[in-house]
């Protein structure tokens, strides 16, 4: 049961401000996207109309804590077949942004985070990986970088 | 998203951007790649101070993706050249950025402000970014790929596998395909002779973007394509990403254990099909790499031409 004395009604225009999340409030719930969901496939942990609905109504704290908004796979189904041009996948990016900044990053993305301030890229390159490259005639790609670094300290995602 | 005007392909040289994945974990596709290139006299050009993309962070935040990734555009328009991706979401990603930055003038001041204090570089807002597939499809072209195929592979059955980022959001790509019927990647491997088949769900994704939050969810989504696959008794499954190799490819093991079945099904990316076609050895295309043996495969084609 929803308590409505729970609900914050800004959450859809604290939504709607974020880059990706522009279109929220054009849903009206016809579920397209969920019909259409590869994920939703195999799984009904993830649930897009769902997760959209909770998120007009001002569910902000089960929608920012909850795991399924990290299960969009990114693959543009919906974004693609919504009548109401809701642009879901951004939509989902805008509401993980707002989730990041509250403190709910799933530890999967805190590694990512820290490979790539570390290395400029998920993937370390080592002398072991150039070594095996030019054995393939391919040329060397730069090891590491300091710039990604400094891009991810400039908006605060590492010290 | 605004429908950008007409861009095509028209060089024939292009930065090459490899990402992240393909350089330690894909290494057949960009040997592959980089011989087919040469055969068609598509030049590519090396910049080895390329870094991510800034795909992986786009869901923990945007700012940072787009300047992640106007420094690579950055690198790029200071050489005057195209760029061209192996990794479907290397391309998405450098293309929407370049996108939202030449549409929109503040982003664009907030990018060049950044990328100068932080890293002494600038960003006008002019890279055409494209997937190797698209430069193959609209620059060599399906017709002049067939008229130099040497082999014969009229008997191989190949599902293609066009991933997620490599069409859509299609309006990004010009509609170049049709997000929900594309044809590109079937025309290219009928372009070398060889069957392009078709299957249940051909358009579902692979289920990489999820492999790092659920892998058991991941899994799923690649088995149910597998299993479909493997209905049509393909010879192998053809595809243009790197991540999507990593899915069905790499990770086939894995889903022949969870799901207690085999597939022992070949994945090539499409510039080794390309590259067979073209009379090339199999050592020169990577294959010894593939992780599931491509043994088979290769023989009937030896079986063919002799």
């Amino acid at each position: 049961m929803i308590d409505s004395k729970t609900l914050d009604s800004n959450f859809k225009f604290l939504i709607a401000s974020e880059p990706g999340g522009e279109n929220i409030k054009k849903c009206f719930s016809c579920g397209t996207c969920t019909a259409g969901c590869p994920v939703r496939e195999v799984t009904d942990r993830y649930n897009p109309r769902k997760i959209i609905r909770m998120a007009l109504l001002g569910m902000k704290k089960e929608v920012l804590s909850s795991q399924f908004i990290w299960l969009c796979s990114s693959c543009y189904t919906c974004y693609e077949r919504c009548p109401q041009d809701v642009r879901i996948p951004e939509l989902m990016n805008a509401i993980k942004n707002i989730a990041a900044r509250e403190g709910y990053l799933p530890p999967a993305m805190k590694i990512q985070l820290d490979l790539l301030s570390s290395f400029g890229r998920l993937l370390e390159i080592t002398d072991f990986e150039n070594e095996k490259r030019k054995e393939s005639n391919l040329p060397p790609v730069q090891g590491k970088t300091e710039d990604i670094k400094k891009i991810l300290k400039k908006v605060g995602l590492s010290s | 998203m605004k429908k950008k005007p007409e861009e095509k392909a028209p060089l024939s040289q292009y930065l090459l951007y490899l990402g992240c994945t393909v350089p330690v974990r894909a290494l057949q596709y960009e040997i592959s790649a980089r011989k087919v290139a040469e055969r068609l006299g598509i030049q590519f050009v090396d910049i080895p101070e390329f870094s991510c993309c800034g795909y992986p962070i786009k869901s923990v935040n945007h700012y940072a993706c787009l300047l992640m990734a106007a420094r690579n555009l950055a690198l790029a328009e200071k050489r005057g050249l195209p760029i061209c991706t192996l990794c479907s979401s290397c391309g998405g990603s450098l293309a929407e950025a370049a996108h939202e930055i030449e549409e929109d003038e503040a982003l664009r001041k907030r990018i060049n402000e950044d990328l100068s204090t932080e890293l002494g570089m600038r960003y006008e807002g002019r890279v055409p970014v494209f997937h190797f597939t698209r430069v193959l499809q609209q620059v060599a072209g399906s017709k002049r790929i067939a008229e130099q195929v040497k082999v014969d592979l009229s008997s191989l059955r190949f599902a293609p596998h066009y991933g997620c980022h490599y069409t859509k959001p299609s309006a990004l790509f010009n509609k170049a395909d049709d997000p929900e019927n594309p044809r590109s990647l079937d025309e290219l491997i009928e372009a070398t002779g060889a069957q392009s088949i078709p299957y249940e769900d051909k358009l579902a994704c692979c289920g990489g973007g999820v492999l790092a939050i659920d892998e058991q969810i991941a899994l799923a989504m690649a088995q149910r394509k597998l299993e479909h696959v493997r209905t049509q008794q393909a010879d192998a499954m053809v595809l243009i990403c790197p991540f999507c190799s990593i899915m069905y490819e790499s990770n086939q093991r894995k889903i022949e254990k969870a799901f207690g079945t085999e597939y022992k099904l070949p994945v090539l990316f499409y510039p080794q099909l390309l590259g067979l076609a073209l009379g090339l050895e199999p050592d020169e295309l990577g294959l010894k790499m593939n992780r599931v043996k491509t043994t088979e495969l290769v023989k009937k084609i030896q079986r063919r031409s002799n």
